[in-house]
């Protein structure tokens, strides 16, 4: 799973559409358990937050963006979870705090993962966008911006890769 | 310097290196494990990555179950079936095939998991292994599918919470109180990127499948791993599992002078049967308080209560009454050994003789896809891990959390009703062994 998986290239510091939600998102509200019968990240994006918030498959769009608040993607390991979320076009999540294991099938895939302590003075709506390198969440909307946490380095570094296939492809010599 | 917790150890002994929480290592995995959730998206990453020349690299320790849509549910439940199938044949991986049982008992029963082993499930419960003190992880599939072809993956070092419960559990509380109540206590996002460490003098009179409960959910507390050290028991357990007896490794044992986060301590006779209501793990409250809620379905299962002694306690209290009027029960074992004792013993009579369904092995029920599903308005009360909105079916639907024992005592009158309110047994492992055969 990759940026080309998703069909799209991922550029964060263009504003999109903020989505927010609140608390203890689990991932069975993020995909409930009755997809999980497909793999494919388009398929899984049309049922994204299926019973949660049915709107939200329909009208979201390329590059915009989910803000949770604590504990975003908590539950179950499903990595269907955040390929839903590129499949249905999310460019990156920013909350309060993430599960762990969803924050590590983030930065595994790719998807920028923002830890904004600031993310609950997002409305749903508003337009934001993401400077990873910098730290920083912009709301575009309410002319306001938010200090994120920095990856720690190890996990820069196996962003910059591209993620952990490309850090496998080069530790087995398959590139 | 302090000491080093459980976590450090083995994760020092894994890397190569001498680390410490917030330290990151990469560690050499012994066992790995998927399903056929997970599983289709992991092989789709191991073939990715491996190139021209796709090897497992370690096919005797690659574990595949087919248990979460089990018996199919749909054609395309059946084709990832059919995936997981020819993947196993054609790398040599070991594969469960429907009916055979949920993916963390059958590593259990299988003896795929020794003291101090590392292990990687592509499932969240999978910190149920450290009930037989192993470091056991939930991944996703992308971690999964790298270390079938490299053997290792990357790990931050987590701190530890340690859980200490001292003196003898009242009658009528077990393991699912215990944990229900460190839930409540720390909530649900309290131990995020940590493992919860459990001891003390009632943890270690536990028999192994009472751990194995405290290690299945500390994830509902966000945990990386839930260990109990090993000791004379687990290999005990382990050695009428397998036949044989593995050895405890000395970094298995954390330091008297280990640097925990925080310790929380209990004492056992002060605690109370405990009831999580809709919907979040950590709303545990002492059964009392709840008394009375009328209930739909009862659902006894899952990896978190799914194993013989469990499926036990329920049978010995309905045995010879019938379920309440206008309720319902669903029983799935974890997994066809279970399934065996079940008939072996009776306990499969009682429970139709009750008005009970009994299903096979597998995770139906308990992630709502088949086998049981809630609908609008419905009540659950349920021995499962999970009562997040929508969890079991319907999000109209509600599930209440709580040990076999209350949820057998709460069939015989469809409401939430206190076990102590009866005899319970309580029941070492293998009690199967020479009663009813």
């Amino acid at each position: 799973m990759t940026d080309a998986d998703a069909g799209r290239d991922i550029d964060t510091t263009e504003p999109g559409r903020a989505w927010t939600f609140g608390d203890d998102i689990d991932t069975d509200q993020i995909i409930p358990s009755r997809f999980l019968v497909s793999s494919d990240p388009a398929e899984l994006g049309e049922h994204a937050f299926n019973d949660l918030r049915p709107e939200f498959a329909p009208n979201v769009a390329d590059g915009d963006f989910v803000v949770g608040g604590h504990n975003f993607g908590s539950g179950s390991s499903r990595e269907h979870a955040p390929i839903s979320l590129l499949g249905a076009g999310i460019d990156g999540i920013v909350a309060q705090s993430f599960a762990r294991i969803f924050f590590r099938n983030g930065i595994n895939l790719g998807l920028p993962v923002l830890i904004c302590p600031d993310a609950d003075r997002i409305d749903d709506g508003d337009e934001i966008s993401l400077r990873l390198d910098e730290g920083a969440v912009v709301n575009h909307t309410a002319d306001e911006r938010y200090d994120a946490d920095p990856l720690p380095e190890f996990l820069q570094n196996l962003v910059d890769r591209g993620g952990l296939e490309p850090y496998t492809r080069a530790k087995l010599g398959t590139e | 310097m302090t000491g080093k917790t459980i976590s450090e150890k083995l994760l020092s002994e894994k890397s190569g290196d001498d680390v410490r929480a917030g330290d990151y290592v990469e560690a050499a995995v012994d066992v790995m494990m998927t399903h056929d959730v997970t599983g289709p998206l992991t092989f789709e990453v191991f073939e990715d990555v491996t190139g021209d020349d796709p090897e497992l690299v370690d096919p005797d320790n690659t574990v595949i179950t087919i248990d979460h849509h089990a018996p199919a549910d749909g054609v395309k439940a059946a084709n990832n079936h059919n995936i997981v199938r020819e993947f196993a044949d054609e790398y040599g991986a070991q594969q469960y095939d429907v009916g055979d049982g949920i993916c963390h008992q059958v590593l259990v029963e299988e003896g795929f998991v020794s003291p101090g082993d590392l292990v990687i499930g592509a499932d969240s419960h999978s910190t149920t292994f450290g009930g037989v003190g192993g470091f056991g992880t939930g991944v996703g599939s992308t971690d999964l599918g790298t270390t079938l072809a490299t053997g290792e993956l990357w790990f931050r070092v987590p701190e530890t919470l340690r859980f200490e419960v001292e003196g003898d559990l009242p009658d009528g509380v077990y393991a699912k109180d215990l944990i229900l109540k460190f839930i409540g206590d720390v909530g649900f996002d309290g131990c995020t990127y940590k493992t919860a460490e459990y001891g003390g003098s009632a943890v270690e009179a536990l028999p192994i499948h009472e751990r194995l409960v405290l290690s299945n959910m500390a994830i509902e507390m966000g945990g990386k791993a839930g260990i109990v050290a090993p000791d004379e028991r687990t290999v005990d357990f382990l050695e009428a599992q397998t036949g044989e007896r593995p050895a405890i490794p000395a970094y298995t044992q954390p330091d008297d002078d280990a640097d925990y986060e925080a310790v929380h301590t209990y004492q056992a006779e002060s605690l109370s049967p405990q009831v999580s209501t809709p919907s979040n793990p950590e709303n545990a409250v002492p059964v009392d308080e709840v008394v009375g809620t009328e209930i739909d379905q009862l659902f006894v299962g899952t990896c978190t209560n799914g194993r013989y002694e469990d499926i036990r306690i329920v049978a010995d209290v309905i045995e010879g009454e019938r379920l309440a009027p206008g309720t319902r029960m669903v029983v799935v074992p974890a997994s066809r050994s279970v399934y065996k004792q079940m008939m072996d013993t009776g306990v499969m009579e009682t429970f139709v003789d009750a008005g009970a369904i009994v299903q096979s092995a597998g995770c139906g029920s308990c992630f709502g896809t088949h086998q049981g599903v809630l609908g609008d308005g419905d009540v659950c009360l349920a021995t499962a891990n999970r009562n997040f909105p929508g969890r079991e079916g319907s999000m109209e639907s509600e599930v209440y959390l709580a040990s076999p024992a209350t949820v057998g005592v709460s069939a015989l009158y469809g409401e939430i009703t206190d076990p102590r309110e009866v005899e319970l047994n309580r029941y070492d492992d293998y009690v199967l062994e020479g009663v009813g055969a």
